[in-house]
């Protein structure tokens, strides 16, 4: 079974954008996930199927063939050291990569022309948009009048069955391709997880706790998000949607959805 | 001098008419650990089997995208169920109340625990503890639905009012009591009841297993029994320690749960690595390759156990990430030196698969793979990209799983034949064995592309849209095949009680203490022990010719009358003339 799977996984190999089930993704910390999810694959595999093929080889060698007591050894201590300090050793290249690839992910490219403040609550998400441009400063939790706002449908959950992620129950995330988008995340009542797949990426919405974090998207499309952490009975409803646009569709958008919500115009540069 | 002399003596006068009550009476008064783990073992394998019929519920449910068989409501009291009776009822409570209850004593040569009546106090609040938990079902707003991890504020009065919550927050207070109780039990047995001769370093890696568990146990639950405390105050008397609202802070729950919620992953992992580690070196017919370095690993287990906590809460925005990730990682390290130890073991061994070993070896192939996700989910960055998806679900099941079952009835089928003098059918455990191997990887594969392909836990229902049903369906085929190995396991051991097959003594030639005795073992365990020069002693006396190469002390011990194959009990008093050999290292 194991080597099947590992047929299986040179199978999904052939496809660029999926290696190892895993997807590329549609954002520049996305990409940086991705190849280092490759490369960790990659080791991690190769460890197994060493570990597998002493094991495998140790079961079929040293059958039981005869009545003789096999040579009672029991330890040596060369090699004891051996295998731990490679792994050891091993241990230390994997952290050292982990750190580069996390600090890139958290680092930003540019500073954000977007912000998006996203509140979690039982069952359901509300975005709102500080004023785009070179200096987003609106504060929405303090003057939400003043932010574009999307937010699930009222009385979206309960419904049997959820709908497509597109559905117009549930909300949509609009961002701007080739920019940074910098999220705030807040939760008003339990924990939720906010959790875009095609991100390769996902953070709590807690409450009286705010989460910020970035995002570049590279790729125009949408794409389907949705609560990963339990958070009671309606969990698996609270599903929203993300469109990456590019910079003058999302300026349409925008202002499009000012109007509709009277949104005051001024001090933006947009 | 002869203080083993002295002891087969006193043993012997122990060997007198039980008194007391008898029948149902004598069950629930006794405080025989043999007794004590049965009872142990039994009401862990019925909470073992319920918490499984809850996942193939779980498991037909998701083979359809619609909630069809239960509404969300039920779904999630079922998953919460499912994880807290395997967590808190079946994989501790079936390794330090069943397996090491019965097990450590007899392996340290010892009549019994330390504290035989704190060990009856330790079952019955187990069993009333799972009692209450699983009562929670006939309450009227049904079972706890928090989750297992009952995650603050969502397990407030609040969010989740009831009594079933109330009594899952009991519940598990008093398993934990339990546990915490057979922790000190095993440590004073551990320390205080070996049998004259062994050493700390001729301990059997599983009673050496078990003392780092029990010690483990006494650093882990007694946080979560403050952490559940806290809780029940918040949903009872008004205080404010999880809810924002009064000053509180929520990350504090998962901060004290997870600091009790890793070390007890390896509170259930270390006790099955013993198993198959005594299992492999018993069926290759060699000693246990780099004994020392295997108790230097487990101990280094479970030091690293206690630091790695916040790896459970990469994405609350609140983890100094590389350091949990550091020390994450270095898990694998003593565990990989257990991994190449078992090799070891096996290597240019003699190998023989009995049911026991297969599970063993069943062990060794999965939990492999298990452990190299984990080592993936380590990673901050690839675990933003999988947190609370199926790849934790699937990693979680390789690994508990792997260890809990496959190690688990390694230790059943291994120790069926102590516990009972009978022996278990091979063919139905072979197939019990085989349907479980193909079935587990049926099962949790598709899991692990679930969670790449998007798919979260806990959820009762998706859209068709996703494209999740398909691996779904083939991920609830191999928990059908699960459900039919458990079943011939389950029929296994009863048909093996009713009809019995009589085991002897020793039947698989192995090395360790428990099979010095007969099997079952007589009231206070021990007539005669052999003398003790090394881990082995068992061996070391049936196999003069084949002890430890450079360990031999110049002379091997007489030869005597083999115990293999023998079923009825003997007394052996000690020659006169070997009693300085049999306490060898009594002072140490």
């Amino acid at each position: 079974m194991p080597f099947g799977f590992l047929a299986a996984a040179g199978l999904v190999l052939a496809g660029c954008n999926e290696k190892f089930g895993e997807t590329k993704g549609a954002t520049s910390q996305s990409h940086l996930e991705f190849s280092f999810w490759f490369w960790m694959m990659v080791a991690g595999i190769s460890v197994a199927v060493f570990v597998w093929i002493l094991i495998f080889w140790s079961i079929f060698r040293y059958r039981r063939k005869g009545d003789e007591l096999p040579k009672q050894f029991h330890e040596h201590i060369g090699l004891e050291l051996t295998y731990t300090i490679i792994p050891l050793l091993m241990v230390g290249v994997i952290f050292g990569f982990t750190v580069v690839v996390e600090n890139r992910i958290d680092n930003v490219l540019k500073p954000p022309a977007v912000i998006v403040n996203v509140t979690a609550y039982q069952w359901g998400w509300i975005f709102q948009y500080s004023k785009p441009g070179p200096d987003p400063s609106v504060n929405c939790q303090q003057q939400p009048t003043d932010c574009v706002t999307v937010q699930t449908a009222p009385h979206a959950a309960p419904s049997s069955l959820p709908e497509s992620y597109t559905s117009p129950l549930y909300p949509q995330l609009v961002l701007p391709q080739g920019e940074t988008v910098r999220i705030f995340l807040r939760s008003v009542d339990v924990i939720h997880g906010f959790y875009v797949h095609a991100f390769n990426f996902s953070r709590y919405a807690q409450p009286g706790v705010t989460n910020s974090f970035e995002f570049y998207p590279t790729n125009l499309g949408v794409y389907d998000g949705q609560c990963t952490q339990y958070c009671g009975l309606y969990h698996s409803e609270m599903l929203f949607s993300v469109r990456v646009d590019t910079p003058s569709q999302f300026k349409a958008w925008y202002a499009q959805h000012a109007q509709q919500q009277q949104i005051p115009q001024t001090g933006g540069s947009s | 001098m002869t203080l083993a002399a002295d002891r087969a003596l006193l043993l012997t006068e122990h060997h007198e008419e039980e008194h007391g009550p008898s029948g149902v009476l004598k069950w629930i008064t006794s405080t025989d650990h043999k007794v004590i783990g049965k009872s142990y073992t039994i009401t862990s394998l019925v909470f073992f089997c319920l918490a499984g019929l809850m996942a193939m519920v779980i498991r037909t449910q998701l083979a359809s995208p619609d909630a069809t068989l239960v509404n969300q409501h039920l779904y999630n009291e079922l998953f919460t169920m499912h994880g807290s009776l395997m967590l808190y009822l079946f994989a501790g409570p079936f390794a330090f109340g069943g397996l090491a209850n019965f097990i450590v004593p007899l392996q340290c040569g010892a009549p019994d625990m330390a504290f035989p009546r704190l060990n009856a106090l330790s079952y019955w609040l187990y069993l009333g503890g799972g009692l209450i938990m699983i009562g929670g079902f006939l309450t009227v707003g049904g079972a706890a639905d928090f989750g297992w991890v009952a995650y603050a504020p969502l397990s407030n009065a609040v969010n989740t009012p009831g009594a079933g919550p109330d009594m899952w927050i009991v519940a598990v207070a008093l398993t934990g009591f339990s546990a915490i109780f057979t922790g000190v039990n095993i440590a004073a047995t551990v320390f205080y009841l070996r049998a004259p001769g062994l050493t700390m370093f001729r301990l059997p890696i599983f009673t050496w297993n078990m003392l780092v568990t029990g010690i483990l146990i006494l650093i882990a639950f007694p946080v979560l029994t403050a952490a559940i405390v806290m809780l029940w105050c918040d949903r009872h008397i008004g205080s404010h320690i999880y809810t924002v609202s009064g000053g509180g802070v929520p990350v504090l729950w998962q901060n004290l749960f997870w600091f009790f919620g890793h070390p007890e992953v390896y509170i259930l992992a270390l006790p099955y690595f013993g198993i198959v580690t005594d299992v492999l070196a018993t069926f290759s017919r060699k000693p246990v390759f780099g004994y020392r370095g295997m108790v230097f690993a487990t101990i280094s287990i479970a030091a690293l156990s206690t630091s790695v906590w916040a790896h459970h809460m990469f994405t609350t925005g609140t983890a100094l990430l590389p350091f949990f990730s550091l020390m994450t990682y270095l898990i694998a390290v003593p565990t990989g030196v257990k991994f190449f130890n078992w090799i070891g073991t096996m290597w240019r061994g003699s190998i023989t698969f009995e049911t026991p070993m297969l599970y063993a070896v069943g062990f060794l192939i999965v939990f492999l793979f298990g452990g190299v996700t984990g080592i993936l989910l380590a990673s901050p960055p690839l675990d933003f990209a999988v947190h609370d998806t199926y790849f934790v679900v699937a990693h979680f099941h390789e690994v508990l799983f792997g260890s809990a079952v496959f190690g688990g009835f390694a230790g059943l089928y291994y120790w069926y034949p102590k516990f009972t003098g009978r022996m278990t059918r091979e063919a139905l455990g072979k197939a019990s064995f085989w349907f479980m191997f193909v079935g587990f990887w049926v099962t949790f594969l598709p899991q692990y592309l679930l969670g790449l392909h998007g798919m979260p836990r806990r959820i009762a229902e998706y859209s068709a849209a996703t494209g999740w049903l398909t691996l779904n369906r083939l991920s609830t085929a191999g928990a059908y095949l699960l459900f039919l190995s458990v079943a011939l396991t389950m029929v296994n051991l009863l048909v093996s009680w009713f009809k019995p097959v009589a085991s002897g003594d020793n039947p698989w030639d192995a090395q360790t203490l428990e099979w010095a005795t007969s099997s079952p073992p007589p009231h206070h365990n021990f007539f005669w022990i052999p003398p003790i020069r090394s881990e082995r002693p068992l061996w070391d006396y049936n196999h003069p010719d084949h002890t430890k190469l450079h360990q031999g002390n110049g002379h091997a011990p007489e030869r005597a009358p083999a115990l293999v194959g023998s079923s009825s009990v003997r007394i052996i008093q000690p020659r006169p003339g070997g009693s300085g050999d049999e306490t060898g290292g009594t002072d140490r």
